[in-house]
């Protein structure tokens, strides 16, 4: 089971926003580079403890913050 | 040496300015947007961090809707240039800078028409103009802030009010008075703001942008550059979202940093603040100014009514000769001309001669106002009682 997730957004703008939302919230996150197997992005995803999701996802849906998706990351 | 030129670029800038710049080369120096290593995302925390600064400041709740450009021109141009096309009409008044003359210009050659609302000979504009020449097929208002060139400032509620009443957005162009006076997309009724971030934010040249309401449907409003941006790398087509639409290309990411020192400077200072001394500046300029006989200032002469620009002719004097002379033998810096507006001299009877223009700023004191005064007076040929 992962033991992470990814928060995969339109773009690195979204990623930061995203970033300052989740650590206001009290949430560990961290900034890794789009994974090429998930998105062409070339730009950031916020990597998230996969036990946070609910509270991540009502976090940014709080903050009118728009993602793509979230798909759980194996390290 | 005192500097007197604003109105153009505003200099000194604070310390913390300088700073910024130098820790973001030396340490950060990376592409925000883009690669998605540390150094990249540390360089977009500083994008977003102007981004928010500015959102605050103009009284926005998403950061995401302000757009970074090189300069208010550009950022004036994206949305003159979008919304205008063949067959369409616009509004714009007296008081333009050619930042906004020049696109509406070059699209009226193309079949764009044009309404210009005539201002009063001081500069002032009456806006229950507009509703007599809204026509079916207007698009937008374009205003600006406070003039470059007298430091009117143009009643942008009032119109924007009218603007909304027949459906029409409003654009404003707020290079001068960005940081100088309070302004608040919401109360002043303004739809989309060019500003710049080298004048009253006191960040570097190379800076600025556009400021859009929440309620202003971006699908309207075409790019005007494509390229890179980080973002939907697979397709070849540019991103429809905020910011990246109208974000293509490699930003002043260093530009960035120091203007985030500028706007913290400024927001720590306050924006009230800096009107009251900078109202204070204006008085005292304009009543030394209208003391002497032989010179004619042009606008309001009331430092409620505009900004601490203040243009002035002496007679019989040609304005690049005494601004020369300022220069070399008082090494005092102002700026004579026609400062890129000949719409606005037009409307201050102004034009071909131009004026001399003086432009103080937040770290200028009132006694390099008073030696400028004297200094003045003295190239007037009038005996100075200072």
């Amino acid at each position: 089971m992962a033991e992470y997730g990814v928060i995969l957004v339109h773009t690195t703008s979204h990623a930061i926003q995203a970033e300052r939302v989740l650590l206001r919230a009290g949430l560990g996150v961290k900034l890794i580079p789009t994974p090429r197997h998930l998105s062409s992005d070339c730009g950031s995803a916020v990597r998230i403890e996969i036990a946070d999701r609910p509270a991540a996802e009502a976090a940014l849906a709080a903050a009118g913050l728009p993602i793509d998706r979230i798909e759980p990351l194996d390290e | 040496m005192i500097y007197l030129d604003n109105a153009a670029t505003s200099w000194p800038k604070p310390e913390p300015v300088t700073a910024a710049m130098a820790r973001f080369l030396r340490d950060v120096g990376a592409s925000p947007g883009r690669s998605g290593h540390r150094l990249a995302n540390e360089a977009e925390r500083v994008r977003f961090e102007a981004r928010e600064l500015l959102a605050s400041l103009f009284g926005l709740a998403d950061p995401l809707r302000v757009i970074f450009t090189h300069n208010a021109t550009a950022a004036l141009n994206l949305v003159i240039r979008g919304l205008l096309t063949p067959g369409t009409h616009v509004i714009t008044t007296g008081m333009e800078h050619n930042a906004v003359m020049r696109p509406l210009s070059a699209l009226a050659a193309t079949g764009v028409s044009l309404t210009i609302l005539p201002c009063a000979p001081d500069g002032t504009l009456d806006p229950t103009l507009l509703d007599q020449h809204v026509r079916s097929d207007t698009r937008l208002v374009i205003c600006n802030h406070a003039s470059n060139v007298c430091g009117t400032v143009l009643p942008i509620r009032a119109l924007g009010a009218r603007a909304h009443a027949h459906g029409l957005p409003l654009l404003v162009d707020a290079a001068q008075t960005a940081g100088v006076r309070p302004i608040n997309l919401h109360d002043d009724n303004v739809d989309l703001l060019a500003f710049t971030g080298h004048k009253g934010l006191l960040g570097p040249t190379g800076t600025g942008g556009l400021v859009i309401h929440e309620d202003f449907d971006i699908a309207r409003l075409p790019a005007l550059i494509h390229g890179g941006t980080g973002s939907r790398s697979e397709s070849e087509r540019q991103p429809d979202f905020l910011p990246d639409k109208y974000e293509a290309g490699t930003p002043n990411a260093v530009g960035l940093a120091g203007l985030v020192a500028g706007l913290q400077y400024v927001l720590a200072r306050g924006v009230a603040a800096i009107s009251a001394h900078e109202q204070e500046l204006a008085r005292r300029l304009i009543t030394g100014l209208t003391h002497l006989p032989n010179v004619q200032v042009q606008g309001t002469h009331d430092p409620q009514r505009q900004t601490a620009v203040v243009s002035f002719t002496i007679d019989g004097r040609a304005c690049s000769e005494v601004a020369y002379a300022l220069d070399e033998r008082f090494d005092i810096m102002c700026r004579p001309g026609l400062h890129c507006a000949p719409r606005a001299h037009q409307t201050l009877g102004t034009l071909p001669a131009g004026t001399l223009r003086l432009s103080p700023g937040l770290f200028t004191t009132l006694d390099e106002i008073d030696e400028a005064l004297a200094r003045v007076a003295e190239l007037a040929g009038v005996e100075s009682d200072g």
